[in-house]
């Protein structure tokens, strides 16, 4: 018997377009070090070149920007340490202020940095996830190095206001940097429109491969490179180029620029009418997030008096896959610090449950959805406390 | 894909209980306890409640409701299943460790934050023995959880405290990490920890 599978994780990553497959397989034949002089070297870096202009394309960036990494959390990394190497040199500049609610690979970051004594402000966020302005602009000032923050968050899908507050950071000196990961492929992200000087993305947010990202750099911002070895990137990121997968995020990038109009308007259909479906079959249900500035992929949901892992396991067994803000799924002991953040009650964060669409979701799949979900919600609520 | 659901997240035993929990409390059923028992709040993901009665001093039946994740689900379940027939004394010392080796056991963090209904099975036979006026010899030989979502005992605090690891509550909530997830324990650790400084120290 076939298995149902229906795949509602795609915050988390999604599947290769089918496109990118075949660029890949043909690509596994570029194997010449695309640094080398010679013929297959410089047929590599072609086909590198190419994928490079189609990134530059998508985010509408600068020439010159982009720079490839392994991911956006390299690419987070990377902005980080920068800075952190210029405080060290005695910049007068040496804070850093980002938001409660940013990619591990940021929270992580700023955790670690500050425990080695940098000062890090951490701008608050509303009880839709979005940066309040007013606490923002309190936290400026001309010692602050670096502002960053991300264009669309990845679990309940609050787009923030990275333009003014791009506009505010340079107003007060500051360079700015966003991780731009989980808009892309879902509303329109450009470089030069929103004003940043870094920005990160990463291959496999849409449908392209994992382990390949971008870090778009504007020229004349300051820069020092993570890894350090050879001369590839103009210096700035050492390794050599993984041409496969290189070539595979250029044709996602390409697809994702041509279809993102059509693509964004059906991932919020689909959003929606699993939105309204779950709102009309299920009683006493919180929808986490931003309605007016919400990615349109992406639907949070509390179940008060349901918890989120076993909602989640549920509906696993029938083949529908999802993800929570639940501790019990974290491996640590606390749930979603972004819905904490956010002011969500600590008991609606622990039954949240993250649906993400992408490009392979259609409408009998929310059907399903709604068929299996309402009994799931109802057994776990007459088991637990009354 | 073929071997898709072959491995799941916890063990068979753990995904039948989570599938078909056993002796739950519907909604529909009246049922008559001799002792109920609570622990765990819904802040820390885990809450569950024991329903027992009791007949010639031995667990004749027993309900439960739990919040929590599946772990918690089924260790209940399992737990339901050992202490039905049990004698009192023997269903008070049913410990985590014989519920999760009947699973087939649990992922190490999942043992310490689920496995409560074992807790939940002494609260209701202590609101038993306390409602029929009975003596409890049990109660002062089974350390008591006093931060629910870091699984911290009065015998662990005490330890701290007499051997003077712990002078402040800051040190204790950095060697325990108590009070740190719902916060809810507060007030009772602090009680606790001036009346074991009383104790020890003054």
């Amino acid at each position: 018997m076939e298995q149902t599978i229906i795949y509602l994780d795609n915050n988390a990553t999604t599947p290769l377009h089918e496109d990118v497959i075949a660029a890949m397989n043909r690509a596994n034949e570029l194997y010449g070090n695309a640094s080398s002089m010679h013929a297959m070297g410089r047929e590599a870096m072609e086909a590198i070149e190419e994928s490079r202009q189609a990134v530059r394309d998508l985010i509408d960036a600068p020439e010159g920007s982009i720079v490839f990494t392994s991911g956006a959390s390299e690419a987070n990394n990377t902005v980080f340490n920068l800075f952190r190497e210029r405080i060290d040199l005695g910049s007068k500049r040496n804070r850093i202020v980002t938001t409660t609610i940013e990619h591990p690979s940021i929270i992580e970051m700023v955790a670690h940095l500050r425990e080695l004594g940098y000062t890090i402000d951490l701008c608050p966020v509303d009880h839709t996830g979005r940066v309040v302005m007013e606490e923002m602009e309190k936290l400026m000032g001309d010692d602050v190095a670096l502002v960053s923050v991300m264009l669309g968050n990845n679990e309940i899908g609050t787009i923030q206001p990275v333009k003014e507050i791009a506009l505010l950071a340079h107003h007060h000196g500051a360079y700015v940097h966003t991780d731009a990961t989980q808009a892309i492929g879902k509303i329109p992200v450009s470089m030069e429109e929103l004003g940043v000087d870094y920005l990160s993305l990463s291959a496999h947010k849409f449908y392209g491969p994992k382990g390949i990202g971008v870090l778009a750099i504007r020229k004349g911002v300051p820069f020092a490179p993570f890894f350090h070895g050879g001369h590839q990137e103009g210096g700035k990121r050492a390794g050599t180029y993984n041409n496969t997968a290189i070539v595979g995020m250029g044709v996602a990038a390409r697809i994702a620029r041509e279809e993102l109009e059509e693509e964004s308007a059906r991932l919020w259909k689909l959003r929606e009418m699993l939105r309204e479906g779950i709102e009309a079959s299920i009683p006493n249900v919180v929808v986490n997030g931003s309605r007016d500035y919400c990615l349109p992929g992406t639907l949070d949901v509390s179940f008060p008096r349901a918890e989120g892992e076993s909602i989640l396991l549920y509906l696993d067994l029938e083949g529908i896959m999802v993800s929570t803000g639940s501790a019990c799924a974290s491996g640590s002991l606390e749930p979603s610090y972004v819905l904490l953040a956010s002011g969500v009650d600590i008991e609606l964060a622990h039954g949240s449950i993250r649906f993400s669409f992408g490009r392979y979701n259609t409408e009998d799949e929310v059907h399903y959805v709604l068929e299996k979900l309402p009994p799931i919600i109802k057994r776990l609520r007459e088991m637990s406390i009354r | 894909m073929s071997n898709f659901m072959a491995q799941w997240v916890y063990s068979p035993v753990v995904k039948d209980h989570f599938m078909n929990p056993r002796n739950t409390w519907s909604e529909e059923e009246h049922f008559e306890a001799d002792g109920v028992g609570e622990v765990g709040s819904l802040a820390c993901g885990d809450q569950m409640q024991v329903l027992i009665k009791v007949e010639n001093d031995r667990v004749a039946d027993l309900r439960w409701l739990t919040y929590g994740c599946a772990s918690a689900i089924a260790s209940t379940s399992m737990m339901s299943e050992l202490a039905i027939g049990m004698t009192l004394e023997e269903a008070y010392f049913l410990s985590p460790e014989r519920i999760t080796e009947a699973l087939g056991g649990l992922p190490e963090h999942k043992f310490h934050c689920s496995v409560l209904g074992d807790k939940a099975l002494r609260a209701a036979i202590d609101d038993y023995l306390k409602k029929n006026g009975k003596p409890n010899p049990w109660q002062s030989q089974v350390a008591k959880v006093i931060c629910e979502c870091k699984q911290v005992t009065d015998i662990q605090v005490e330890e701290l405290v007499k051997s003077k690891e712990a002078t402040t509550l800051e040190e204790l909530e950095k060697l325990t990490g108590y009070g740190t997830v719902c916060g809810k324990c507060k007030p009772q650790m602090a009680l606790l920890f001036d009346q074991l400084q009383h104790l020890y120290h003054v």
